[in-house]
């Protein structure tokens, strides 16, 4: 089981990104931080300075969400998108389109909660429309990118995953 | 970079076992009976994931030595992880606000779950 408090992060197939997250909690309290607004604006608002000022959650299938973040120069940044599954508190499956996109189309993202020895593992689907709009998500420009050196290129690999399974995988 | 590139380095990084490779080369270069032994996989299958490794730009391999050793082409990686980082950095900020939230909750639960307790005894 993955360590509390480690992000994993890796794209699947050729039009998705997973992200994996443990939280030291039970499945129904991470749920409410998820879904409840005036718990998200607490965490959910990105870069130190940032706030969340527009908090509106759908809590249905059919219900739009739709949320706007403020940076310190003023700068907003707004998404929002249509509920399409909801299950409390496992699972919510959603739209997103940003107001001002980088990436042709919509994605959809799946968010699910298991709950394991009272901690709950979140997994954060974001699922392209073509590979084209993941490339172009992964092209975003990063003005702040960092040069990595070597030694942390290999902390970076040295995940759970990274390591030899064993197994006689094919080179695909 | 170009698109088609970025695309087969995703693609390579994928794997675990090439990972796991990537992995072994950062720390110095070694050649392909060296990347195969901690691998319970033959040769040729680790050959094989080198030569995806190699179309992606991830490693290089010289031509004219015997032993013709990998080594790790850290650009192509240090382009393609830049991204995955930063949006790492930016949802780890988010979480760690998260983990200090549930921790109040928890806290918060467990003294209502006190006080219903207390009263009941009354």
């Amino acid at each position: 089981m993955q360590k509390t408090g480690t992000l994993k992060l890796e794209t699947r197939g050729d039009r998705e990104i997973v992200m994996t997250r443990v939280f030291d909690a039970p499945r129904k309290l991470v749920w409410d931080a998820l879904t409840k607004p005036e718990l998200l604006k607490r965490w959910f608002f990105g870069p130190p300075g940032w706030s969340l000022i527009v908090c509106e959650v759908a809590l249905h299938v059919g219900a739009t969400y739709r949320y706007v973040w403020r940076g310190p120069d003023g700068t907003e940044m707004g998404m929002g998108g249509v509920c399409r599954e909801f299950v409390p508190p496992e699972r919510a499956v959603c739209t997103e389109k940003f107001d001002n996109p980088w990436y042709p189309g919509e994605a959809l993202v799946t968010t699910t909660l298991v709950e394991q020895a009272g901690k709950t593992t979140l997994t954060l689907s974001v699922l392209y429309q073509s590979r084209e709009a993941r490339e172009a998500v992964l092209k975003t420009p990063m003005e702040q990118g960092v040069a990595m050196g070597y030694d942390r290129l290999a902390e970076l690999l040295a995940s759970p995953s990274a390591q030899a399974t064993g197994k006689e995988a094919g080179a695909s | 970079m170009s698109p088609h590139r970025l695309d087969s380095t995703f693609a390579a990084l994928a794997d675990p076992t090439r990972r796991a490779i990537l992995a072994r080369l950062a720390s110095g270069q070694a050649s392909v009976t060296e990347l195969a032994r901690p691998f319970a996989m033959t040769q040729p299958a680790i050959s094989k994931h080198l030569r995806v490794l190699e179309r992606a730009g991830l490693i290089s391999r010289r031509r004219d030595a015997q032993r013709r050793p990998c080594r790790l082409e850290a650009k192509p990686l240090a382009q393609a992880t830049e991204w995955l980082e930063r949006y790492r950095q930016f949802w780890e900020g988010n979480f760690q606000r998260l983990d200090a939230l549930l921790d109040e909750l928890k806290t918060g639960e467990r003294n209502a779950r006190k006080k219903k307790r207390r009263r009941a005894k009354r």
